[in-house]
Parts: structure tokens; sequence; C-alpha cells
């Protein structure tokens, strides 16, 4: 195996993840290109959540070589935090604060100048095209706003990688497309896409999707390969194929 | 850091929930236990059955009439009207004087005084059985001295020190500050980290560069803030509007105060480790803090007659020491060094609950 380590943002060689007895994940591998989008797949309780913690430098891992943004899972958990963002399926904002404070409270605890943050503030409403919205308070927004501030948050300081764990659940048809719209432009500005989703009409807009089944990955491949492999027509046969076998 | 106690006071001060348990309820908790829900005895009404209507017993009613813990209602004629009196509820306690009162006073045959009490709301029948009973003897000692030809008798003379009038409101004051501490920083911190896990942005915050370390400091620092406020608040309503002393050294009393806030505010992010909703932590906090700092502290119930399982259980009550620290400083004005053992009691209570919050917290993390 030669890996270009420059090339790859996630490296994961033989992570295994234990809870006392029960193993969460199984000798997982896999390595994540700079600027790709990274499909993470797998049905509930198959281990997603574990790996994605462990990438966020929140759990430490029980063996493996795990490297994220080229810094060490074991003993680089802090510089790895400062190198990634994260939104949840929640969204994850405070609902009492207005969205100016939002951005002045999360730029904050990543270390932003003021002055940054309300030049990233200002590029992001005015994108949003929700400018004069900026002191309201996030509780009366629509959901799908609320997604993509949260979104825009995640990527306020530039991060290398942005995990994204279930970000369009619950979110309508339209205004899941906008939001891929939105992940496209970040992957396009070098920003590394890490999901996780349940949509498997979402799979296919992944450039490369890992599906994991009892905590091991199954398979991993570009959608259109995976398709062709299990000659099917749509990547939600091919997750049914996998989580049956 | 400064970003994120910004924050929380925005949530502090944008809930009105928040904010009416924070500076609404120690107002009305000490006007309500300071003037309402007092065990002193005032105006009660009683009836008399004066058999023998002569110069002593008038004395003896006037001055139980004058003393004011009692209202003359009424002048019975008829040992069958005290049931009736007592049915209607509107009598609390009775006194019958037998035939001959004075007469047999000096012939030296100790006449009887009957005094009935309304025994179905029993605390109180026995306070106004005392209270009377205390007058009587009162007359009854000024009776010996001033004729000087009994035999004398042993006269008890007893003397209520640091708070001579027996003040309720003496008692509620210290038991306000601790159940208000106890709920503002235990039950406030718990839920409002147990309300950043429901809304998902505890898992933000742990993804981000901050150190658990500062999101608990971040969180807890506005309500030592606020906690330190109400209790002075409290003091000072208790100092000029219901006359409670400050003997000791206000310093010390701040210093002990901020030692409980710290205690409780760690047993509240304990609470929180455990609770994954704000309703989970609420309950916690009630039913696991609130009852028993009510209960066994020895705020409303005195702890010497408990059975002694409770007395024993009343040991883990962190507020049950504070209780006595309060006390010994603005009743009895006692130093540091009479009070250490309490001091440390709550030092090692503390100590033992972060011990314990950062051993659930770590195994969340392994």
């Amino acid at each position: 195996m030669t890996i270009n380590d420059h090339q790859h943002i996630i490296h994961v060689e033989n992570l295994v993840k234990k809870f006392g007895s029960f193993v969460a994940n199984d000798h997982l591998s896999f390595h994540v290109k700079k600027g790709e989008i990274f499909g993470f797949l797998g049905a509930n309780g198959a281990g997603k959540t574990t790996a994605i913690k462990i990438l966020c430098g929140l759990w430490k891992p029980t063996a493996g070589i795990i490297k994220v943004a080229g810094l060490d899972a074991y003993r680089e958990t802090e510089k790895i935090k400062k190198n990634i963002g994260y939104m949840s399926q929640k969204f994850s904002l405070y609902d009492d604060m207005t969205i100016a404070e939002n951005f002045t409270f999360f730029g904050g605890i990543y270390g932003l100048r003021r002055k940054e943050i309300r030049l990233k503030m200002n590029f992001f409403l005015e994108k949003l095209e929700i400018m004069e919205y900026r002191d309201r308070v996030i509780q009366a927004l629509p959901l799908g706003w609320k997604q993509k501030l949260a979104f825009s948050i995640a990527i306020m300081h530039e991060p290398a990688i942005v995990f994204l764990d279930e970000p369009t659940s619950g979110v309508d048809p339209v205004t899941r497309r906008q939001f891929w719209d939105m992940i496209y432009e970040a992957a396009h500005e070098g920003i590394t896409v890490f999901l996780t989703t349940h949509y498997m009409d979402e799979a296919e807009y992944c450039e490369r999707v890992s599906i994991m089944v009892d905590g091991r990955i199954e398979a991993l491949d570009t959608p259109g390969e995976l398709k062709k492999r299990f000659s099917v027509q749509s990547m939600e046969e091919v997750f049914i194929r996998l989580a049956r076998k | 850091m400064r970003g994120f106690i910004i924050k929380e006071f925005y949530h502090i001060f944008r809930d009105v929930r928040t904010m009416i348990i924070l500076f609404g309820m120690p107002v009305i908790q000490i006007l309500l236990f300071g003037f309402a829900l007092t065990n002193e005895i005032k105006n009660a009404r009683i009836a008399v059955l004066d058999h023998s209507k002569d110069d002593v017993t008038m004395e003896i009613i006037n001055k139980i009439a004058s003393s004011g813990y009692f209202i003359l209602d009424e002048n019975l004629s008829s040992e069958s009207d005290i049931e009736d009196r007592f049915r209607e509820g509107k009598i609390r306690l009775v006194i019958i004087f037998e035939q001959n009162f004075a007469e047999n006073l000096l012939k030296g045959n100790k006449p009887g005084i009957h005094i009935i009490g309304d025994a179905s709301d029993p605390n109180t029948a026995s306070l106004l059985v005392n209270y009377a009973l205390a007058i009587i003897r009162d007359y009854e000692a000024d009776l010996i001295i001033n004729q000087a030809s009994f035999n004398m008798i042993i006269l008890p003379e007893p003397k209520m020190l640091f708070n001579p009038e027996l003040k309720g409101v003496f008692m509620f004051v210290p038991g306000i500050i601790t159940v208000l501490l106890m709920l503002v920083c235990a039950m406030m911190t718990s839920i409002s980290i147990a309300r950043e896990k429901e809304i998902g942005t505890m898992e933000v915050l742990l993804v981000s560069p901050l150190k658990p370390f500062q999101i608990i400091v971040g969180k807890v620092a506005p309500y030592v803030v606020l906690s330190l406020v109400n209790a002075v608040t409290i003091l000072t309503l208790g100092y000029f509007v219901f006359g409670m002393p400050m003997q000791g050294n206000i310093v010390l009393l701040l210093t002990e105060a901020l030692l409980f806030i710290i205690m409780a505010l760690s047993m509240g992010i304990l609470i929180s480790t455990i609770a994954k909703t704000q309703q989970v932590a609420m309950f916690i906090s009630l039913a696991g803090l609130m009852l028993p700092t009510i209960l066994l502290s020895g705020f409303i119930f005195p702890i010497e007659n408990m059975p002694v399982a409770l007395q024993v259980l009343s040991n883990i009550m962190p507020s049950k020491w504070f209780i006595i620290i309060i006390k010994s400083i603005m009743l009895k004005g006692t130093e540091i060094v009479y009070i250490w053992k309490e001091t440390l009691i709550l030092i090692l209570m503390t100590v033992i609950f972060i011990g314990l919050s950062i051993k659930n917290f770590k195994i969340r993390l392994a």
C-alpha cells in the first residue's frame, strides 16, 4: 500500500474500538482525500457515531493508526479539534440568541478575532441573503435557515475537515438540495467533507462512500462502482444488499 | 472564556422562568416564611370558663389577654359549651378556673386551673398550652415574691440565649438561604448543562478546542455570581425587615456561603453527568436535593426529634452543616475556630462531588 500522506487528510488503519467486550469498530481501514466529499453510511448501531467521535478527538481508539489532518488521534486530540468543524443533526445553535450572537460565540471559542468574526458573518449572511435578520433570535427562523447557519458556523474557522452528522434529517427536499450546493462549494474551496446520512439519494452525491455493517466496513468505493459491483440501479439497493448479508 | 460567560448570561436573562426562580423566589420565600409561615403564635382566640370570678382569676385572665399571644373571645358559662366551641373551630384554647379560686389560693390549697387545647393541630396546641402555662407561672412567681408568706419554692428562671424572643424568622433566614442556594446552584446548573446536551450544543462544545474544564467553569461562573447576589439579598432582607442579628464576621459568613455555593455547584455538575435531559435533571434536583434539604437539614423539623435513622441520614445533608454555620455566625458571632469542623465537612463533600463528576465524565469519554 503506497499512501501519499499529503493527499490523505484522514488516514485510518485497523481502527479498533471496544467498549468492554463489545467491539464497536472492528479493524476499520480507509482514507479520505483532501477536498473530497466522503459519505460514511451504515444502519443505526453499525458503529458510525463511534468512528466519528474518535476522528473528532472525543474518544480514544482502542487500537489502530489514526491520523486526522496529519495529527495523531491518540496524542494530538487538542490540535485535531482546532482543525475540524462539526455539525450535528440537531443543528446545535443557541435558540435564545440572535444570529449575530451565535456567530460571535462560536467564532470566539475557535479563537477568532472580533474583526474576523464580523467579516465571516457578513460573508455568510450575504451569501444566504439573510443579512437583515442578523439580530433575530434563532428560535424564530425556519429549519432550513438554521441548518444553513449551522453549517456556515461549522466552517467559519476554515477547518481542514468538516464532519456532518446526518446534516439533512428532517429537512424538505428543496432545502436539502440547496444545502448540498453549500457542501459542494465548501469542498470546492478545499474543505474536506465527511458526512453521515440516512438518505440514499444523498449517498449518490458523495464522491466516495463507505458502508458499515456491524462495526466493519463492508464496502468502500464511488457510488457508480458500487452499483456496478452489485449490479443494481441505486445506492439504496446496494445498502439493502449489504445490510441483509 | 469571556464569550462563554456572556453567552450564559444571555440564557439566564432571556428566560423568564429562570429569572423568576433566580430573583423572584428569594424575595417571595423570605416574605412568605417571615410573615405567613411562622410557628409563633399571635392572637390565638381563647375562651374562659371562670367558676370563681374573683380578683385573682380576673388578674390572671387580664394578664393572659394582654400578652399579645391570646385574644379573649368569650366568657363561657357552662362546661357543656366547651366542646361546642371547639367544634366550631374558632377557639384554640379554653381555660377553666375552679370555684373559690382566690380563697383556696390564700389558704395554700393550690387551686386548679384547667387548660384545654385543640389538639387537632398538635404543634399549635402544645405551643399555646405552654404559653398559657408560662403566663400563669409568671403570675405565680410575682405572687410568691410579693407575699413572701409562702415557703420558698425553687424558682426556675429560663432564659433563651441568642434568640430571646424565640423568633421563627431566625430559623427561617438561614434555612431559606440554604434552600435557595441549593436550588439556584445545583438545580439551575444541572438543568442548564442538561439543556446543552438536549439541544446538541454540548457535542459541538466538546468537539471545539475548549477544554471540558473551561466549559464547566464557563457554565457555573455566572451562577456563582448570581447566587452570591441572592445570598446577600436574603441577608439584607432578614437584617432590615425582620431584625435578624448579625453578630459575627460578615466576611467569614460570605466566605462560608461561597464554599456552600461551590459545593452545591459541584453537586449540580454531578447531577448533569448523570441526567441526559432537563426533566431528569430537574427531577433529581427536586426529589434528591430539595426535599431532603427542606426536611432533613433541621430547617423546619428539629433534627433532635427525628428517629435515629433519619438523624444519621441528616449528617450527609450538606445543608445541615451550612445551617449550623450560618446560625453560629449570625446569632452567636462564632469565629472560624468553632466551626472548622462543619467547614471541613463541606470542603470534603465538595471534593467528593467534583471527584465523582470527573470520574463519570472520564467514563463517558473512555
